[in-house]
């Protein structure tokens, strides 16, 4: 590969590891089969609520092949992870098995382990359990809540502004369920070693899962090693452990051969997380000429009956826009269900659906154009928390997208707008997340056969990570990126940030960068001390590392490449740690309020006579700070996108009433947006860098894509069809209510 | 997945020899899915893929033989299929995706099941799982009272409301094909719309294929002269999902005048439903707003929507509407 270091961050790069995907040789965590492994199939509860009265696994066990049936009976101790600490985060405070109380439809009962799939699979079906049942709470709609509302954010008096504003927008918006779906599925594969465990996990933190590992289990920390070289995506779902890799971890020890258990689809649905149910009051009050005088968010999500699970909807609520009047409140409302987790751009992505759906009316109220409108009111600083922007470019965005999008040419009037026989419809809507830049540390090592590796302990949930990790080491060191090796998705490696939250990037070069510069160092003084080498005796001043060499800074002489001066030295590799400061201990950046933001204009087009609608071109802009690998950004920005239009239109779990099952539980029945549903996707990066952020000053960019695009398609909706859709995802049976019916 | 036999018939007279307790596998793309899910338990497979029913070919009269393992993709792209019965193409074309169409077969595709989610769930028909009177009959209808957003409006009955998903099968309603099967009596045809059966009370028997019998080919009568057709597919998203409401016409049109009409309908009915009603109210009426409205009209007249499904009933008569005036047009 032929690149210059000086020009590579920024550079739309190809993926590293990309060879390795399209051969199949990258080695997810099921492929990993160890001699003599043996397969763990669950059986779950057909019940969303009641107990466990009698589990017979007697057929099981004498079944072909049955090595083990697990169950509450045999299991011995599981225990809880320690209440609050940030270092083992769980998916679910219940471990497998800890009671005979059946909370949700598909809660592990059992565990089948025999020596094939098959085998496994033929077992679990003849499990039979009886429940004492009892009526599940399932229902959809979450108009039951008569708990205490939490209060958040709270600035000026609400209640009054709100009384006296002359324009107001008081509606509700809801988001159903929705199921992440990663193409790869929830697996494990645990591998004991004497008392030495080794997990070779679908997870999107090695480090935390490997805590979480050690508390569960009740065995030292020393003892657990856990394995995630690559990554077929998360969407959140994999941030944390779930029960069943404690659960695959102990039949392996018990067994004392390694077990592979892999989740199929249907479980995909009950067992390991979703976005929950939201339902969000929006009061907007404001001034004739548009200018916001109060804003209230009020919302609730559903949970499971053990979990806290807060969505923090109003995340973006206090910070997006200039208002004096601010109140927020949340409730949760517990359901006979699993438990939720954060799914791509958890609280902001639902929260700015309503608030910027609540916007797009508040414009129509007022008869402001909804870009003006958000430009009228655009903050100059945090006013929740009463700081500055580190580096704010939202109208920008807002300007730019407007401007590529041709957004000038707009109509007002409902379904005035056509094309080739389709009414179109134009909607926008605003997006923003949070950036954080969280301790970790990275090593750089060079070595005598001529290559360098850095290592860290994160993971590559498949947006590109191994890439822009080579790109840093390749700019600062100049070797090129086929001789780069990077090293991660190992919990034995330094420790590494998890990759969720869009946080991998922004916090990870800066160590890389540290180690980069130390190991350099390292190797000119190595280079002046070494008997033989040309430069020994110089003075490390006069010298630096460029190219992969180290040359005398006013001369071309001498210039000996490193692996020349450790083969010299006698030394396999030099190695050099580096680490970054978290931003809320760095100087540039604690006091300030990060963030990244973004612009969506979404044209859709609507056939009346068919109730045809299809999301045609989206043009998103995007302030996200520097870019460091302009290809796999873009990439992210594209799919979350595509993940947009499934949320606007497609995506929705339902429960059957009466079992609480995930009864559209299959790729085929939860509908996602197919190739076919992609509209035409324009992304626009600012690239701006943020100061705060530390030397490259990027913020990551893998949920950002994702908000406002659904209020953006809400917006387009009611512009081409006059319905105004506050429940998503918007339906066929929405559309038929258009008063248009002839285009 | 049950344990099973398989056996690998060379040639017709064994596959029917082999029948006895067994389900003959094709391009398995629904039969395997089951399996797996329990849904169907063969005791022998009898994989029919080296019959010599590959073939497609011109009749005499003007009628084409499709055999019974051409693929749906073969059968979609052929030369003869696109010029002369177009409105069978696009309607293969429209249905799942490329992959199962390079497996899914023309016989197979008349006998696919129902995508409804009770009937698929393994436990379906079982003590203490959903009622399923398809999986087992007077064990009710999970469906009935569940989520029926995808379910059918016509020709439902108290013990199945399941929607036939096939895309082909309605296409082949309006062709009038008729279907060639061999078994242990001889062999004999069933005009397509014989074919598939109305729940009523026995939902679990969905089609006239007796014991043993295996379908052998279809036959398309001769093209309508100066017929045109069209299959229209609504669907929540573009691609790879079943119909919520299609349709597929085929119409010659006369100095303004419906002349030859045949109308079928997709993701509404329990089997493909041939609306005769919609025909009626065509017949001999101009090709305009107002005819295709009342044929609309006319063929939803006895639908019965359920909880989730009531939309059906508008989305069904719009798709059929937007066709007639598609086949209909002059330009």
């Amino acid at each position: 590969m032929s690149t210059t270091p000086s020009g590579i961050i920024g550079r739309p790069t190809p993926r590293i590891d990309g060879p390795l995907k399209t051969t199949g040789a990258a080695k997810y965590a099921t492929d990993f089969h160890i001699d003599g492994m043996a397969y763990a199939v669950p059986f779950v509860s057909s019940i969303a609520s009641g107990r466990i009265r009698n589990l017979d696994t007697s057929a099981a066990e004498k079944m072909p092949g049955v090595l083990l049936v697990l169950h509450r009976g045999n299991i011995g101790q599981l225990y809880r992870t320690v209440p609050g600490d940030g270092d083992a985060t769980n998916s679910e405070v219940r471990p497998a098995f800890e009671d005979d109380i059946v909370r949700h439809w598909g809660q592990y009962v059992a565990l089948v382990v025999a020596e094939t799939f098959e085998e496994a699979t033929s077992a679990a079906a003849v499990i039979h359990a009886e429940y004492d049942l009892e009526t599940p709470k399932l229902r959809s709609s979450l108009d039951d809540f008569t708990g205490e509302r939490k209060k958040g954010s709270h600035r000026g008096n609400f209640d009054a502004a709100f009384g006296s504003a002359p324009v107001k927008v008081d509606q509700t918006y809801v988001t159903p369920i929705e199921t992440h779906n990663p193409i790869e599925m929830h697996g494990s594969v645990a591998v004991w070693d004497r008392d030495q465990l080794t997990m070779f996990e679908t997870t999107q933190g090695v480090v935390n899962h490997r805590v979480v590992m050690a508390q569960t289990l009740g065995i030292p920390i020393e003892n657990v090693r856990v394995v995630t070289r690559f990554l077929g995506s998360g969407f959140g779902g994999k941030l944390f452990p779930w029960p069943h890799c404690a659960m695959n971890a102990v039949a392996a020890c018990k067994l004392g051969r390694p077990v592979k258990l892999c989740l199929p689809r249907r479980m995909m649905f009950s067992s390991v997380g979703y976005r929950p149910r939201t339902e969000q009051r929006m009061r907007l009050g404001a001034s004739m000429d548009g200018k916001l005088l109060a804003l209230s968010h009020d919302y609730l999500n559903s949970t499971s009956l053990l979990d806290d699970y807060d969505e923090g909807c109003a995340e973006a609520t206090p910070y997006l826009y200039s208002v004096a009047n601010l109140s927020v409140t949340s409730g949760l409302v517990r359901r006979n269900l699993g438990a939720p987790m954060y799914m791509r751009g958890p609280g902001a992505v639902p929260g700015l659906y309503a608030m910027e759906a609540a916007m797009n009316e508040l414009a129509d109220e007022l008869k402001i154009d909804p870009v003006k409108l958000r430009i009228l009111n655009d903050a100059e600083k945090d006013e929740d928390k009463n700081i500055p922007f580190s580096s704010r470019h939202y109208r920008e965005c807002l300007e730019v997208g407007a401007k590529k999008f041709g957004w000038e040419k707009r109509t007002v009037g409902i379904g005035s707008m056509r094309r080739y026989g389709k009414i179109l419809g134009w909607g926008m809507a605003g997006a923003s997340w949070v950036a954080l830049r969280l301790p970790c540390t990275a090593h750089v090592e060079f070595h005598a056969n001529g290559r360098v590796s850095v290592r860290s302990g994160t993971q590559d949930i498949g947006t590109g990570t191994y890439t822009t990790f080579a790109q840093v080491v390749h700019e600062k060191t100049g070797v090129p990126l086929d001789r780069i090796d990077v090293v991660i998705g190992d919990s034995a490696l330094p420790d590494g940030p998890m990759s969720g939250g869009s946080m991998v990037t922004g916090s990870v070069l800066n160590a890389i960068a540290n180690a980069s510069t130390e190991a350099m160092k390292k190797m000119i003084a190595l280079s002046t001390g070494t008997e033989g080498s040309p430069l020994k005796g110089t003075k490390a001043e006069e010298l630096e590392f460029a190219e992969g060499r180290i040359r005398k800074k006013d001369s071309a002489a001498g210039d000996p490449e490193f692996a020349e001066i450790l083969k010299l030295a006698r030394v396999d590799g030099l190695s050099a740690e580096g680490k970054t400061v978290p931003t809320w201990e760095d100087p540039q950046s604690k006091d300030k309020s990060l963030h990244s933001y973004g612009a969506q204009f979404v044209e859709v087009e609507w056939e009346p006579d068919i109730a045809r609608l299809r999301v045609s071109r989206v043009v998103t802009v995007i302030d996200a700070g520097r870019i460091i690998n302009p290809k796999a950004a873009a990439n992210q920005i594209a799919g979350a996108v595509v993940m947009g239009v499934g949320m606007g239109l497609l995506e929705e779990t339902v429960h059957d009433q009466r079992t609480g099952q995930p009864i559209n539980g299959s790729m085929a029945d939860y509908l996602m947006a197919t190739c076919a549903d992609s509209p035409e996707i324009d992304v626009t990066f600012l690239d701006y860098p943020d100061p705060a952020m530390g030397e490259y000053g990027a913020r990551g960019v893998g949920e950002i894509g994702l908000a406002g695009v659904a209020a953006a398609i809400t917006a387009a909706v009611h512009h081409a069809t006059g319905v105004r859709v506050r429940e998503l995802p918007v339906k066929i049976e929405d559309l038929l209510q258009s008063k248009i019916l002839q285009a | 997945m049950e344990t099973f036999n398989y056996v690998k018939a060379p040639n017709v007279e064994k596959a029917l020899a082999s029948a006895e307790q067994a389900k003959f596998i094709a391009g398995g793309t629904t039969l395997v899915d089951l399996m797996k899910l329990h849904v169907e338990t063969p005791k022998t497979l009898v994989d029919i893929n080296l019959l010599p029913l590959e073939k497609i070919e011109k009749l005499p009269d003007g009628g084409l033989r499709i055999g019974a393992m051409v693929r749906n993709s073969d059968l979609a792209w052929s030369d003869e299929v696109k010029k002369s019965y177009p409105v069978l193409s696009e309607a293969l074309l429209s249905g799942a995706s490329p992959q199962l169409r390079n497996m899914a077969t023309t016989g197979g595709n008349l006998l696919q099941r129902t995508r409804c989610m009770y009937f698929r769930e393994p436990n379906a028909g079982t003590p203490g799982g959903y009622g399923c009177n398809k999986r087992t009959p007077g064990s009710g209808c999970a469906a009935l009272d569940g989520f029926n957003r995808m379910h059918a409006v016509l020709g439902t009955s108290d013990k199945c409301i399941a929607t036939h998903p096939s895309d082909m099968c309605v296409a082949m309603a309006a062709l009038e094909a008729v279907i060639h099967v061999e078994g242990p009596k001889g062999k004999r045809t069933i005009p397509f719309a014989d074919f598939h059966k109305l729940p009523g009370d026995t939902p679990h028997i969905e089609n006239a294929l007796e014991p043993g019998e295996l379908i052998t080919h279809v036959d398309l009568p001769k093209p309508v002269e100066g017929a045109k057709s069209t299959y229209l597919k609504l669907r929540d998203r573009a691609s790879y999902e079943f119909a919520l409401a299609s349709a597929a016409v085929v119409a010659r049109v006369e100095g303004g005048h419906i002349r030859y009409i045949r109308v079928a309908m997709g993701g509404v009915g329990t089997k493909p439903w041939r609306s005769h009603e919609a025909e009626a109210a065509l017949m001999g009426k101009p090709a305009n707003q107002a005819s295709f409205k009342a044929a609309a009209l006319a063929a939803l007249a006895k639908s019965k929507p359920h909880k989730d499904n009531a939309f059906k009933v508008e989305l069904a008569k719009r798709c059929l509407v937007r066709s007639l005036k598609t086949a209909t047009a002059t330009a």
